[in-house]
């Protein structure tokens, strides 16, 4: 918010940055507004355009200039932090990486994530997410001597696909599971789905938590649609690379145990080698 | 006539939930504390996931000759000495473990061919020491935390709070109050000890590679509730921030880009850092870095939207970029359409970090007043007057463990207390419910538009280069957005009103801001970041003082607080860092430095 400067706006400010770059184009946005109880509505406001400007510099624009008290998260503007996420005409996205000029022309409708429940306007609860998030047994290396560990580097190259992940809860959001079922308390959903695999490939690791992601996590409710894969901002290949192992996993042990005896007794490196892609 | 208000209970409260608070938190809870942690944000969300270079530690698995007392010497010459050495000296031993205790919390790192920690070089760090994943290591460190966290038995956490008052019973800190940002109820906090972590302040700068959360509240906390403020007029501008599209401008452009070779050209083409530092080149300290660019583009030769060029592209390929820098591909490639494997990247100064903060003792963390703690970058003290790259993610793992041990045996000695003052709640709920009303105040303020010309008398009277005429415009200037902000008022509700909560943001900042330009005037010399125009060179009596903001009644005051020198044998250690020059040694250090650098260069 800081570098959008507003030039009708009645600061005492002069010396606009030359360099701010006003399209001369206006944009409308349709935002919606509202908190939970009310029918809340879709508001217009025009904005105007500004070179390379995202959705989150519309918001800014809207909330300096035109409605202090319209709602939105965010905090780094930098597609790092997962905290502005919305539905950008009806799809699952990050407000600060949507580039106004990649969106069609006409009216820009920006809602809340629909998956969860409303706080205000572009605002929604998603404590659901860190919920759950404690219920997953956390990483649990093996006792030993304290000495630095030696892991391979393809290991970590591996992983690091999924500890990429922002938690913006966008595939949460878009996954029909979540959405249109009312299985949100059965199934943990794709973000958890890579938190598992990420724990489960750590090559230090020493539980097992594939039968409870299958139980209570409620995998088999994924029936692989990759809806999931398609909106995450990290390209995280959340279906293949981490979804479809750990369903592996599950398979392998119910229905080929000698195969699953076999890995477990070979120790850390079965984890690692199980979960590559 | 108080509002309702909730009110909880615990004997250690840490506010904030980056690296420094987590960190806190699992110490405190670990030594059998009840722990409550209060955050701005969602968890996981904090300034800290923006940290892309690496965590610093003297690990030596590339170079094996680095060791902890040659990353003590680059850190307390990269602070140009005015830094608390003690701190510093805890820092480079401690920070070694707390790298390897965050790879068995299951925080991963890129490995050497022998699967040891990778490490890579970085601005004034003598060897190869920062520990990293990708470029993405700040958001590894707060994953691998906040799943330690939550899975800490005692250990609490509310998400979007904001603290405004610490309640103190005497002397001694007994909790907080504050409100819910998302429903806009009161919160009272009664606790045996406060750790404070709530990390730095840029947002009163226009240009600052900050999150709206960076508005100091803090250090405004601790000022209100008389601690003192150190180093405040050492803010860090860390030398690449992007310059283009406006919506990004100030957005970080990590100093890996250095780090893994890319090089600095103006708009003739020439690499300009051989005129300014020959020896370190892209890879001198960020001060020494941001001012080059600024007097290339003062002197004409800047990039089209006023930075300068930086290239990786023609020093490594496509691969190789892809998979070191992958954050930094990406962000140019979706912000600014371009691909930074084939062009070069616009770059330019930014408001990055903050140096000063709280005044805290080394080994405990402890502020000024009892029962209150800092860590983190809202504590002073480690980085001098400069900080080196990859120094704050290890600042926060070690500082936020010294600060929850130390805060948890303070709550445990001391106990909690139970009576809040009721006058002090209804006093604060009153001024914040003030900014609602429709009281006809005229002419009422707009708290955005207020804070833009904060930002911009900042930017252009307390940054990059300063003066006493700059600095006395930036404190009028203070005073009177001060006066405006008063008549700050906004419509709606008490519900995730962000328009509300900018108003009393404001206060902080102001206090902040205030304690910057003060502070800048009393350092009438240039020393790492802070740049007087009118006093281009170092002072040595000024190098043996630390710059003390208090509250005083109403009014603010600088006390100048004498530097605990080092000891000859710290003096001598200086010497291992190849920076290392024996004439640029301060006399009072010159019996104890050695003649040349043990290093080499
Ligand atoms: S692939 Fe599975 S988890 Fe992903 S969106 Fe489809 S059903 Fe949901
Ligand atoms: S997996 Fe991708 S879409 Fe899902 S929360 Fe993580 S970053 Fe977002
Ligand atoms: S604000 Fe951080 S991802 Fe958009």
């Amino acid at each position: 918010m800081t570098e959008m400067e507003n030039p009708t706006a009645t600061s005492t400010s002069d010396d606009l940055d030359p360099a701010q770059g006003l399209t001369g184009e206006t944009l409308t946005l349709h935002v919606f507004k509202g908190e939970p109880g009310e029918t809340g509505t879709e508001q217009a406001y025009e904005v105007p355009g500004v070179t390379g400007m995202v959705v989150l510099d519309a918001i800014h624009y809207i909330q300096r200039n035109l409605d202090t008290d319209l709602a939105c998260r965010w905090n780094c503007k930098a597609a790092k932090c997962g905290s502005c996420s919305a539905e950008i005409n009806g799809k699952p996205a990050l407000l600060c990486k949507t580039r106004v000029d990649e969106l069609p022309a006409g009216p820009i409708t920006v809602r809340p994530l629909k998956a969860f429940p409303l706080v205000k306007d572009l605002v929604t609860d998603v404590s659901r997410n860190f919920e759950v998030n404690k219920e997953i047994p956390p990483f649990t290396p093996a006792k030993d001597d304290g000495k630095p560990w030696r892991v391979a580097q393809r290991d970590i190259s591996r992983l690091r696909e999924h500890r990429m992940c922002i938690e913006c809860f966008l595939c949460q959001d878009v996954c029909h599971v979540l959405r249109d079922h009312d299985h949100s308390k059965r199934f943990y959903g794709p973000r958890f789905m890579v938190r598992v695999a990420s724990l489960e490939m750590h090559p230090k690791d020493t539980l097992d938590r594939i039968d409870l992601t299958r139980k209570a996590g409620g995998m088999g409710y994924c029936n692989i649609t990759k809806c999931c894969t398609e909106v995450c901002p990290e390209h995280i290949h959340i279906t293949d690379n981490a979804i479809i192992p750990l369903k592996e996993r599950y398979a392998d042990r119910h229905w080929d145990p000698l195969r699953w005896v076999g890995r477990k007794l070979k120790g850390d490196g079965s984890k690692q080698a199980e979960g590559s892609k | 006539m108080n509002e309702p208000y909730t009110t909880h209970e615990c004997d250690v409260l840490v506010v904030g939930a980056g690296g420094a608070g987590m960190r806190a938190a699992v110490a405190a809870a670990e030594a059998g504390c009840s722990t409550l942690v209060v955050s701005k944000s969602l968890l996981g969300k904090a300034h800290t996931v923006m940290a892309e270079g690496g965590v610093s530690a003297a690990l030596g698995n590339l170079d094996g000759e680095d060791d902890w007392e040659t990353h003590f010497a680059d850190t307390m010459l990269g602070g140009q000495l005015v830094n608390n050495w003690r701190m510093v000296d805890l820092y480079a031993r401690d920070v070694i473990d707390r790298v390897y205790e965050l790879e068995r919390w299951g925080g991963i790192f890129d490995r050497t061919d022998d699967g040891r920690i990778m490490q890579r070089p970085f601005g004034a760090h003598s060897w190869k020491r920062l520990c990293y994943v990708g470029d993405r290591t700040g958001l590894e460190l707060i994953r691998t935390c906040q799943d330690k966290l939550v899975h800490t038995p005692g250990v609490d956490v509310h998400m979007e709070y904001t603290l405004t008052r610490l309640l103190k019973d005497g002397d001694r800190v007994c909790g907080a109050i504050g409100y819910r940002r998302n429903d806009g109820r009161f919160v009272a906090i009664k606790a045996g000890a406060v750790v404070l972590a709530t990390g730095g302040w840029g947002r009163m700068f226009r240009h600052t590679s900050n999150s709206w959360e960076g508005t100091g509240d803090g250090a405004a906390l601790a000022y209100n509730a008389g601690a003192d403020l150190l180093d405040m007029e050492f803010m860090q501008f860390h030398p690449t921030g992007m310059m283009w599209p406006p919506g990004v401008r100030g957005l970080l452009v990590t100093e890996a880009v250095r780090g893994e070779g890319g090089i600095l050209k103006n708009s003739d083409g020439r690499r300009f850092m051989l005129d300014y530092d020959a020896k370190k080149m892209e890879l001198s300290s960020r001060d020494v870095v941001a001012r080059s660019i600024y007097k290339e583009v003062k002197a004409g030769r800047g990039s089209p939207h006023g930075g300068a060029f930086l290239d990786i592209a023609s020093v490594h390929d496509a691969v190789y970029i892809k998979s070191k820098l992958p954050s930094m591909y990406e962000q140019f490639h979706a912000l600014a359409a371009v691909d930074i494997t084939q062009e070069p990247m616009e770059v330019g100064p930014t408001i990055h970090y903050t140096m000063g903060g709280v005044r805290v003792e080394a080994e405990t963390a402890a502020t000024t007043v009892p029962g209150l703690y800092a860590a983190g970058e809202v504590a002073g003290g480690l980085h001098g007057a400069n900080r080196l790259g990859g120094n704050s993610l290890g600042d926060i793992l070690v500082f936020g463990r010294c600060a929850g041990i130390a805060a948890a045996e303070f709550a445990k000695s001391n106990g909690v207390r139970r009576n809040v003052s009721e006058t002090e709640i209804a006093e604060e709920q009153r001024s914040m419910l003030a900014y609602l009303d429709d009281d006809g105040v005229k002419p009422v303020e707009n708290p955005y538009l207020v804070h833009v010309d904060l930002q911009k008398a900042m930017q252009d009277d307390a940054g990059i280069g300063r003066s006493e005429e700059s600095l006395t415009r930036a404190l009028n200037a203070i005073g009177e957005l001060r006066l405006r902000a008063a008549r700050a008022r906004v419509g709606g509700g008490r519900v995730l009103n962000p328009g509300w909560h900018t108003c009393r943001d404001l206060e902080n900042m102001f206090v902040i801001s205030e304690a910057i330009v003060r502070s800048a005037l009393s350092r009438r010399e240039s020393r790492g970041s802070q740049w007087r125009f009118d006093f281009e060179n170092k002072d040595e009596t000024l190098g043996q003082v630390n710059f003390a903001v208090r509250r005083d009644g109403e009014g603010m005051k600088v006390v100048g607080v004498p530097l605990e020198l080092m000891p000859p044998e710290a003096v001598k250690r200086l010497a291992k860092s190849r920076f290392y020059d024996a004439a640029t040694m301060p006399s009072y250090y010159r019996d104890a430095a050695p003649a040349t650098s043990e290093a080499g260069a």
